[in-house]
């Protein structure tokens, strides 16, 4: 066993892997019937299943005889952004009230993105919720 | 026991054929989609796994040259989905 089969298996363990978080976080975007709970399916298990593939990617250049870590600076990228950009779909859905509105912050009046400014008060009457 | 390469190549098929439905789906919840946010984060998931299948091409072809695609359509992606969001919360985007 040396190490460019024992490398090949692993990348070939790392795809499967990697295409199974993929299609689970795909079909609990089609399944669930929750905008939020919809939203957790395919920014956390697809996220996982995008890096296990990067990583196969890493280890097989290695297999190859060229190694490099290149796709360590889209997996940092990829795990940086995805919460970030949950962050703004569960703003959006917030806003949009197409969910449960959550319970109320403990000291502000209100949820920021519900919040309506001072001077536009009288053309959009803010709810309180 | 399956040579190794001979394994790698079905794992490859198997992948490939597996984010190629994955897109599928995820077009169907872009369809259906009832509220924007929905329709966000399917096009989120489908940049997503578009950027999977462009890494598949590079494992499958031994080379490395798609790794700066596979960047920028990461970037390009992350951008877009917080545009996307920001014209939906403040009805615009450079305020």
């Amino acid at each position: 066993m040396s190490f460019e089969i024992i490398g090949t298996y692993a990348v070939a363990l790392l795809l499967l892997i990697g295409a199974g978080f993929v299609i689970v976080g795909v079909i609990g975007l089609l399944k669930f019937n929750d905008p939020m709970t919809r939203l957790h399916a395919p920014t956390k298990v697809g996220t996982v299943g995008i890096g296990a593939l990067l990583l196969a990617s890493m280890l097989y250049s290695f297999v190859q005889g060229e190694g490099s870590l290149h796709e360590m600076l889209i997996m940092a990228f990829l795990f940086v952004t995805a919460p970030i950009s949950a962050h703004f779909i569960a703003k959006v859905s917030i806003h949009m009230r197409t969910c449960e509105t959550p319970p109320a912050p403990p000291q502000d009046t209100t949820w920021s993105t519900l919040d309506v400014a001072e001077e536009d008060r009288e053309i959009a009457p803010q709810e309180q919720g | 026991m399956i040579a190794a390469a001979d394994l790698l190549n079905i794992a490859l098929m198997v992948t490939f054929v597996t984010l190629a439905l994955g897109q599928i789906l995820s077009m169907v919840r872009l369809v259906i989609g009832p509220t924007p946010a929905d329709r966000i984060l399917a096009l989120d998931t489908m940049v997503i796994n578009a950027l999977g299948l462009v890494v598949l091409l590079g494992i499958y072809q031994g080379v490395q040259i798609y790794f700066e695609v596979a960047l920028l359509i990461a970037m390009l992606g992350f951008v877009s989905t917080v545009a996307l969001a920001r014209f939906i919360l403040r009805g615009d985007i450079i305020e």
